[in-house]
C-alpha cells in the first residue's frame, strides 16, 4: 500500500528524521492561512501516489501567502496521470546547497533490506542506477542485528565531506531504517536529501510503501489509504477479498490463483485478444465470490465476454459452479460466459452448470479461444 | 527416488483443527503420506481423523519422532509456528500459509538455514512425490509417478503443469510448488540442485513469473551447472508494470522482473520457453530426446576412444 507524502514525512518525523514545517490544505483558502502562519516562501505540493507530480506541475514555489493560494488553487482538482489531487502540502521552501538520494527497499536476491544512496539526487533514481550505476552506493544489512553505525557511516561519507554533516547523514539512515522496521514498510525514500545554508541536512520529500501482508498489524497506516486515489472497481474486489487489476481490454478474466490469472491473461493476449482484468479469486471455495467478481467486472463498459478458468484444488468446482448460477439469477448478464472447470469436484460442478447452458471448454487454451471468439 | 519427501517422510500438522487443516490433514492421509500428529494450542488430547493432536511441538516431538512440519495456521501466527518447529528439531518445513509479512520473513529463513532445516513458502500449495508422500495441498488425482521434477513459483498454474505432463504420460518424481512472496526458504536454485543430484530425474520443468530475478540467476546456474535438460514457462507477459498480480512477489518495478527479461535470460542458456503450459509437456519430450540423442553420441566417443 502507498502513503502519501504528508503522511510518510510524519513517519519520517515521528522517528526524529529532519523535515522542513509543513501542513496539508483542501483548500486555497487553507493554504493561505498556513503560509501566512508560516511567514515564509512555501511550496506548494500535490498530494498524489502516482508519481512524476513535479514534471506535470504540481509542485510549485510560492514567495508569500497571497502566490500560495493562487497555486493552490490551480493544483487542487488538477489531473495527474488521471489522479485527482484533493490536498496540497504547504512545507517551508529552503534553500538547497546539494541533493542526495537515499532510499531502503528488501532486496530479494540477498533476501535483506538493502540501503542505497546516491549524491546524484534529486532525479530519477532509476535513471541513474541504469546509466550510471557507478553513482550508487548500497549497504546490505543483515535482518536479525540490525544496521550498524559503522554502516550508516560509510554511506553518509559517500554523500559528505563535512564531518557535521558525515553525522547528520549517518543518524538520518539509523532513523530510516528504524522507520523501515516499525511501519513494516515494503520501500523508504528521501529524494533529495537536502543540505541547507549552516549546514542542516533536511529530508525534503518523503516516500513510504508499506508491505500489503503486514496491513493486520499496522491498523493506524491502513485507516490512511486513500480511497479516491483508487479505482472503484478495485476497492470492491479488496473488500469482497478478491485479487483484481483493471486492464483496459474486452475479455474480462475470474481465476482462481494469482499464477494461473496471469497465465490466463497472457493467453488471451496470445490468441488476438486484450484481457480487460486480473482477477484471482483466492482459494477459497465461498460462491459469494464469484458472484462479486461477476459483478465487478459486468460493471465494466469495455468487457464483451467473460472467461471463467477454475483449476480446483482448494477451490471446489461445485462451489464456484453454484457461484455462476446465483450470478446469472442476481446480475442476468447480457455478455457471453465462457466456463472451464477442472479438477476437484468437476463432475458435481459440471452438473450444476447444466441449468444455466453456458458454453464450455476442456482445457486452458480453448476457454481462452472460445472466450475471444464470443466476444466477436 | 525423489526429492525432500519420500516414503520416509514422517509429518506434524501445525494448526490441524483448523478448516484447511483438519481438511489437508486427511487429504494427506488418504494420499498415503505418514501424518503422525497434529499440533494446536489448547487441543491437546483431542484427535483429527484419528491423528493425535498436542498442545506444542515439544509435546509432539517427545511422542512421535517426525522430521516434517506442515504450517496451516493464520498469518499472523506463522512465523511463530516456523521458530517453533525448528527449535522442536524437524528437518523440513512446509509453510502453507498467504500473507505474511516480508520483515518476519527475512528473520526467520535464516534462523531455519542456521539450524540446518529447510523451508517451503510461504504461500505455496507444498510439495508432493507420487505414490510416496505429499505434504501441503497439491491434489493427489493429477500427479503420476514418473522422471520428471517440477519446480513452480505458483499454485493453480503449477496444478495445469503437472496435468498437462501427466495426460502426455510424462510422470513425475516430485512437484515442488516454492511460493509466491518476495522472501521464501527455498529458491528455483536449491531445487535444480536437488533434482540434478536426483537419479530418478531425467528431465525439469521450472515455472515462474514475473517479479525479482530468480529465473535470471536459475538460468545463469543452469547453464554453469546442470547437465539435464530443463523447460520453462513465465507467467505475466501481459501484466503492466507497478501494479502486484495477486501474489506479493509478482510485480514489475522499475523495468526488472518482466516476464520479456526472464524468458531472453532462459534462451540464452539453452532453456526453451513455452507460449502456453499445455505445449509444456511437447517441449519436454523434444528436450529428453536431444538429451537421449547427446548421451548416445558421448558413449559412443567414450567406446571408440578405448578401442
Amino acid at each position: 500500500m502507498k502513503v502519501h507524502e504528508y503522511q510518510a514525512r510524519q513517519m519520517f518525523a515521528d522517528h526524529g528524521v529532519p523535515v522542513p514545517n509543513g501542513e496539508i490544505a483542501t483548500t486555497s483558502s487553507e493554504a493561505y492561512e498556513i503560509a501566512e502562519r508560516f511567514n515564509k516562501p512555501v511550496m506548494v505540493k500535490a498530494q498524489v501516489l502516482v508519481g512524476g507530480r513535479g514534471k506535470a506541475g504540481g509542485v510549485k514555489y510560492a514567495e508569500n501567502a497571497e502566490a500560495a493560494q493562487v497555486l493552490a488553487t490551480k493544483i487542487i482538482d488538477m489531473d495527474i496521470k488521471g489522479e485527482t489531487v484533493h490536498k496540497v502540502l504547504i512545507s517551508e521552501a529552503v534553500d538547497i546547497l546539494s541533493e542526495s538520494y537515499v532510499g531502503i527497499i528488501l532486496d530479494r536476491a540477498t533476501q535483506k533490506p538493502v540501503i542505497m544512496v546516491s549524491s546524484a539526487g534529486g532525479v530519477d533514481i532509476e535513471e541513474v542506477a541504469d546509466k550510471t550505476p557507478e553513482k550508487i552506493f548500497k549497504e546490505y544489512v543483515d535482518p536479525v542485528v540490525g544496521l550498524q553505525a559503522y554502516q550508516a557511516r560509510n554511506l553518509a561519507y559517500k554523500l559528505f565531506k563535512d564531518i557535521g554533516q558525515v553525522r547528520q547523514g549517518a543518524d538520518i539512515l539509523m532513523k530510516l531504517y528504524q522507520t523501515f522496521w516499525d511501519v513494516d514498510a515494503s520501500l523508504v525514500e528521501i529524494n533529495p536529501l537536502v543540505t541547507v545554508p549552516g549546514g542542516k541536512v533536511l529530508a525534503i520529500d518523503a516516500k513510504v510503501n508499506i508491505d500489503d501482508n503486514a496491513l493486520y498489524r499496522q491498523k493506524e497506516i491502513e485507516a490512511m489509504r486513500d480511497l479516491a486515489a483508487e479505482e472503484p472497481a478495485e476497492i470492491k474486489a479488496r473488500e469482497a477479498d478478491l485479487s483484481f487489476v483493471k486492464l483496459d481490454g474486452s475479455i474480462g478474466c475470474i481465476v482462481n490463483g494469482a499464477g494461473l490469472a496471469m497465465t490466463t491473461m497472457d493467453l488471451v493476449k496470445r490468441y488476438g485478444g486484450e484481457p480487460a482484468n486480473f482477477l484471482d479469486i483466492g482459494g477459497s471455495s465461498n460462491p459469494q465470490k464469484v458472484v462479486a467478481a461477476m459483478d465487478i467486472i459486468l460493471s465494466d463498459p469495455n468487457v464483451r465476454s467473460i472467461l471463467i478458468n477454475i483449476f480446483g484444488g482448494i477451490t471446489r468446482c461445485d462451489d464456484v459452479a453454484s457461484g455462476i448460477v446465483e450470478a446469472f439469477k442476481q446480475l442476468k448478464p447480457s455478455i457471453p460466459v465462457v466456463v472451464r472447470l477442472t479438477g476437484t469436484n468437476e463432475k458435481e460442478g459440471k452438473k450444476i452448470l447444466a441449468s444455466v447452458k453456458l458454453p464450455s471448454a476442456d482445457t486452458l487454451d480453448n476457454v481462452v479461444k472460445k472466450a475471444i471468439e464470443l466476444a466477436g | 527416488m525423489s526429492i525432500f519427501i519420500d516414503k520416509k517422510t514422517k509429518v506434524i500438522v501445525q494448526g490441524i483443527t483448523g478448516r484447511d487443516g483438519s481438511f489437508h490433514a486427511k487429504q494427506m492421509k488418504n494420499y498415503g503420506t505418514n501424518v503422525v500428529a497434529g499440533v494446536t494450542p489448547g487441543k491437546g488430547g483431542s484427535k483429527v481423523a484419528g491423528i493425535p493432536v498436542f498442545n506444542t511441538m515439544q509435546d509432539a516431538m517427545a511422542k512421535v519422532k517426525a522430521n516434517t512440519s506442515v504450517i496451516y495456521v493464520p498469518p499472523p501466527f506463522a512465523v511463530d509456528a516456523i521458530y517453533e518447529a525448528v527449535s522442536a528439531g524437524i528437518k523440513l518445513v512446509v509453510c502453507v500459509t498467504e500473507g505474511v509479512p516480508a520483515n518476519d520473513m527475512m528473520k526467520v529463513a535464516p534462523f531455519v538455514k542456521a539450524n540446518g532445516a529447510r523451508l517451503i513458502g510461504p504461500n505455496c500449495p507444498g510439495l508432493i512425490s507420487p505414490d510416496q508422500s505429499k505434504v501441503g495441498i497439491l491434489p493427489g488425482t493429477i500427479v503420476k509417478k514418473g522422471n520428471i521434477g517440477v519446480i513452480s513459483r505458483s499454485g493453480t498454474l503449477t496444478y495445469e503443469a503437472i496435468w498437462a505432463l501427466t495426460l502426455e504420460g510424462l510422470g513425475q518424481t516430485t512437484c515442488v510448488g516454492i511460493g509466491g512472496d518476495q522472501v521464501i526458504g527455498t529458491n528455483f536454485i536449491d531445487c535444480l540442485a536437488a533434482f540434478e543430484a536426483d537419479k530418478a530425474t531425467k528431465g525439469i520443468v521450472m515455472i515462474g513469473e514475473i517479479g525479482g530475478s530468480d529465473e535470471e540467476e536459475a538460468a545463469a546456474y543452469i547453464k554453469k551447472n546442470l547437465t539435464k535438460p530443463v523447460v520453462s514457462f513465465i507467467a505475466g507477459q501481459a501484466a503492466p508494470p507497478g501494479k502486484r498480480m495477486g501474489h506479493a512477489g509478482a510485480i514489475v518495478s522499475g523495468g526488472s522482473g518482466t516476464a520479456e527479461g526472464k524468458i531472453k535470460a532462459l534462451n540464452a542458456a539453452g532453456i526453451p520457453v513455452a507460449g502456453s503450459p499445455t505445449e509444456l509437456p511437447a517441449l519436454m519430450k523434444e528436450a529428453l530426446k536431444k538429451a537421449k540423442a547427446k548421451a548416445a553420441k558421448k558413449a559412443a566417443k567414450a567406446k571408440s576412444k578405448a578401442k
